[in-house]
């Protein structure tokens, strides 16, 4: 396992793990890009404009595209979140330079007005979808309020009003803006010829216009609050819960992963055992999410409407009280197992590794091994989760309930 | 690649099957046991999902508690579910853990405490399920899909009935698991950083006097296939639409799955080129082939806002029947490069390996190495998939969708 970097002379990074073991090859652009980076005229671009990206290039027509990575039996796609868009492939190692090829074409695409109509009806389908679906658009309602303004509260898919009132110029300009070499990393992981990796890059990617990029990073402020959405046709009671927690660059965020796996695990957490297996809530769980200049604490909980308030509550006793105790070393152990487990599971397929390698460079400009993270979630004390309690706590939230009850009251 | 899967059968009927990975750190297994909800009564479907819930909350010498934090400690990923055949349990973790992650396993399946103080909780985990299933519309289509296609047994809901699982008490359920959790037509399968030799003795120590039982086989209801619309409040309106095809055993099976790799599998396929890249009609559409033992279907499925519904039905009813006049070399050579990349992108993980060669094993009898089936696929020709489908034309279609409005249902839909 070697880590390699390059950087070409227009800014764009290559970076790779090579596993020379590996039974195939995983790569992809990584984009500093996303619903952060966007204004209110724009809002949805960023995910619209990685739907683009398959609709064809001045050498390829979109359905070129779809047939050449399926020609070489690739496992492909792309994703849009609040700060990032991926697209990536899977491919068997023979295929590396028509995999990286293909990729690197594709993201300098046409964007074709007649194309960017018709995909607007997709993405417009795509908002329809969600918004009938769990938790029916309460999760932007609940990123709008808490970041209250801050660019981490943009919704990734913007609205029907704001993707439709869209026009394809402001699309060609927020793309040459933002998809520029420096903003963007070639990403390598499993059985990589980096010397060709980097050879085919500065042969396709080389010429590519540099253009100054920027991202706004302000401090966040803390917002808390409470409101209630109805949804008469849910059958259950949906809420969401925001609290702050470590960045994607502080040292803690490992300890509050692990926080969030002794608190709100899908099993076995307090949570669980609480609100779960109790058969009190469908589930219940809390997470942690780490981004650029700020990080959350997100908690989910569905069941019974007749359950809600009372299961809120025992939330916010579950929330109170570890802030109050802390954890156990035993939780700590268990969860450390749980954790390590994962890590070396995920690690084993070179698309786990490929998105570890490139969100650790977005992030940081670092590589971290495998070995790295099992050493930095067996090094988290009690203390030092005691610590991240006290400056990020988890009772201090923004909430969101959307479903049939009329009235809810805060707990 | 050299690969070898090993088989054993214990006298009790236990089937036991490995695939040794030495490249992997990991090790899965995934263990069928012959319980699926095709074995409930008729008039108590849910019952066997039930059990399944309840089997979790301690067994052998483990309260519940102590059973999920032994798997905890143990750095085990699981998974469980009740489908037709069988209950499915499964988990991965690193390869000198999973030993004692299948004692754990079998006293599950062998000495479940199936406690009656946790009744009204596992009551409650089952009834939320159903709750969970009426706010997820393209899951809750697909549900209906099933019913209205398969009809009973082997399309029945999942998740049970209400009035069972409302109903059930401690000693319904302890009378399914008695009858049904037994070693015969169970499999057991490892993949993996695994040894062979040791796999079979302490297996054999585990699950070696388990005692076989005789349960009937479950009797198909003559079933009537037809449409069905059901009223939701939605943007969307939700669309299934199913056709009967050969199982995984059919001597044709190769070809009828050719035939759905040309419709759905990657961007390039009919499906998604002629509903979404041309008309931007959806943007989820798909089919898959599903198999069963003895019979196989095709489902698909498109979810769009109601006003497009209609077009999108026809347009898919229309590459459906389409189908039948043959499919292009160029679209096999596509379908034939997806699959053997995937056979060796399921080389990379465990639990995709334990997790195939169990499913195998049941539909087939036996498992297949890679290289087997990388030759049937690469077999398969063009002319012998229009052969097939000029003789088994898609045809008969049952149509189920949920939204605002019923809509018009082509010609050739039941």
């Amino acid at each position: 396992m070697e880590f390699r970097k390059h950087e070409l002379a227009n800014g764009l990074s290559i970076v790779a793990e090579c596993n020379p073991d590996a039974h195939t090859t995983a790569t992809g652009f990584f984009v500093n890009t996303g619903a952060r980076d966007e204004t209110d005229e724009v809002a949805g671009v960023s995910h619209f404009l990685e739907h683009m990206m398959f609709k064809g290039t001045p050498t390829r027509s979109a359905d070129d595209v779809n047939r050449e990575f399926d020609e070489m039996g690739a496992d492909y796609n792309a994703f849009t979140s609040e700060e990032n868009t991926v697209y990536y492939a899977t491919v068997l190692p023979e295929n590396q330079d028509r995999a990286v090829g293909l990729l690197a074409d594709i993201v300098r695409p046409s964007l074709r007005e007649d194309d960017f109509n018709t995909e607007k009806q997709v993405i417009i389908e795509e908002i329809r979808m969600y918004a009938d679906q769990p938790p029916f658009g309460a999760d932007d309602k609940i990123r709008a309020r808490h970041f209250a303004g801050h660019p981490l509260g943009r919704s990734v898919l913007g609205t029907v009003d704001s993707v439709g009132g869209l026009a394809v110029d402001q699309m060609r300009d927020y793309f040459r803006r933002r998809y520029s070499p420096g903003n963007m990393t070639l990403v390598a992981a499993g059985r990589v010829d980096f010397d060709r990796l980097v050879g085919l890059a500065e042969r396709i990617c080389g010429g590519w216009e540099t253009v100054a990029t920027d991202r706004a990073v302000p401090a966040h402020a803390s917002h808390a609050g409470f409101e209630a959405l109805v949804k008469d046709s849910s059958a259950q009671e949906y809420i969401m819960q925001l609290a702050n927690g470590p960045s994607a660059t502080d040292p803690e965020r490992f300890a509050a992963k692990l926080l969030a796996v002794i608190v709100g695990d899908d099993s076995g957490s307090r949570m669980f055992w609480e609100l779960v297996d109790s058969g009190l809530a469908e589930s219940a769980s809390l997470a942690h999410h780490g981004y650029q200049g700020a990080g959350l604490f997100m908690s989910y909980l569905s069941c019974d409407p007749e359950n809600a308030e009372d299961n809120l509550r025992r939330v916010e006793e579950i929330f109170c009280r570890v802030e109050r105790e802390g954890v156990t070393p035993a939780e700590l152990a268990t969860a450390k197992s749980k954790t390590s487990s994962r890590v070396v599971l995920s690690g084993e397929r070179p698309r786990g590794r490929l998105f570890n390698v490139g969100l650790n460079w977005l992030n940081r400009r670092e590589y971290r091994s495998v070995k790295d993270d099992l050493d930095a979630i067996d090094g988290v004390t009690v203390e030092q989760i005691a610590g991240v309690l006290r400056r990020w706590p988890l009772s201090q939230t923004t909430t969101v309930a959307i479903g049939p009850l009329a009235t809810m009251k805060a707990p | 690649m050299s690969q070898q899967i090993y088989t054993h059968v214990f006298d009790n009927g236990l089937t036991l099957l490995a695939e040794p990975i030495a490249s992997l750190e990991s090790a899965a297994f995934t263990l069928l046991l012959p319980a699926g909800f095709v074995y409930d009564r008729p008039d108590r479907v849910g019952v066997a999902n039930f059990t399944c819930e309840m089997m979790l909350r301690g067994c052998g010498s483990r309260d519940s508690r102590a059973f999920v934090n032994d798997l905890d400690n143990l750095g085990v990923e699981r998974g469980e579910s009740c489908a037709a055949s069988h209950m499915s349990f499964s988990g991965a973790t690193r390869a000198a853990n999973l030993m004692p992650t299948l004692s754990i396993y079998a006293d599950l399946v062998r000495r479940p405490h199936l406690p009656g103080d946790q009744l009204e909780a596992g009551r409650a985990v089952v009834l939320q399920e159903l709750q969970a299933i009426e706010d997820d519309p393209a899951h809750k289509v697909m549900v209906d899909l099933r019913r209205r296609h398969y009809g009973d047994p082997w399309g029945r809901p999942s998740a049970g009935e209400e009035a069972t699982l409302e109903s059930a008490d401690i000693d319904e359920l302890k009378a399914y698991f008695a009858q049904h959790s037994r070693p015969n037509g169970a499999i057991l399968a490892v993949a993996g950083r695994v040894d062979w030799d040791a796999t079979v003795r302490e297996v054999g120590k585990l699950f070696g006097d388990w005692k076989p039982t005789d349960v009937p086989p479950p009797a198909d209801v003559v079933h009537k296939r037809a449409s069905h619309h059901e009223h939701h409040e939605s943007n969307q309106t939700q669309i299934g639409v199913a056709y009967r095809s050969v199982p995984y055993n059919h001597p044709q099976y190769f070809q009828a799955w050719g035939a759905v790799g040309a419709l759905s599998g990657g961007m390039s396929c009919r499906l998604f080129t002629e509903i979404r890249e041309r008309r931007g009609l959806c943007y989820s559409v798909y089919a898959s082939h599903h198999t069963l033992l003895d019979r196989g279907s095709v489902l698909c499925y498109a979810g769009t806002s109601a006003e497009r519904a209609q077009e999108t039905l026809d347009v898919l009813v229309a590459e459906l029947k389409r189908l039948s006049a043959g499919i292009e070399p160029a679209e096999l050579d596509r379908l034939k490069a997806r699959v053997k990349s995937g056979l060796i992108m399921q080389q990379e993980s465990s639990s995709a390996r334990s997790g195939s060669i169990a499913r195998e094993h049941y539909l087939l009898g036996r498992v297949r190495t890679l290289d087997e089936l990388s030759q049937l696929v690469d077999a398969v020709t063009c002319a012998s998939i229009n052969e097939y489908l000029a003789a088994n034309p898609p045809r008969d279609f049952v149509v189920a969708t949920l939204g605002g409005a019923p809509l018009e249902l082509p010609d050739g839909v039941s």
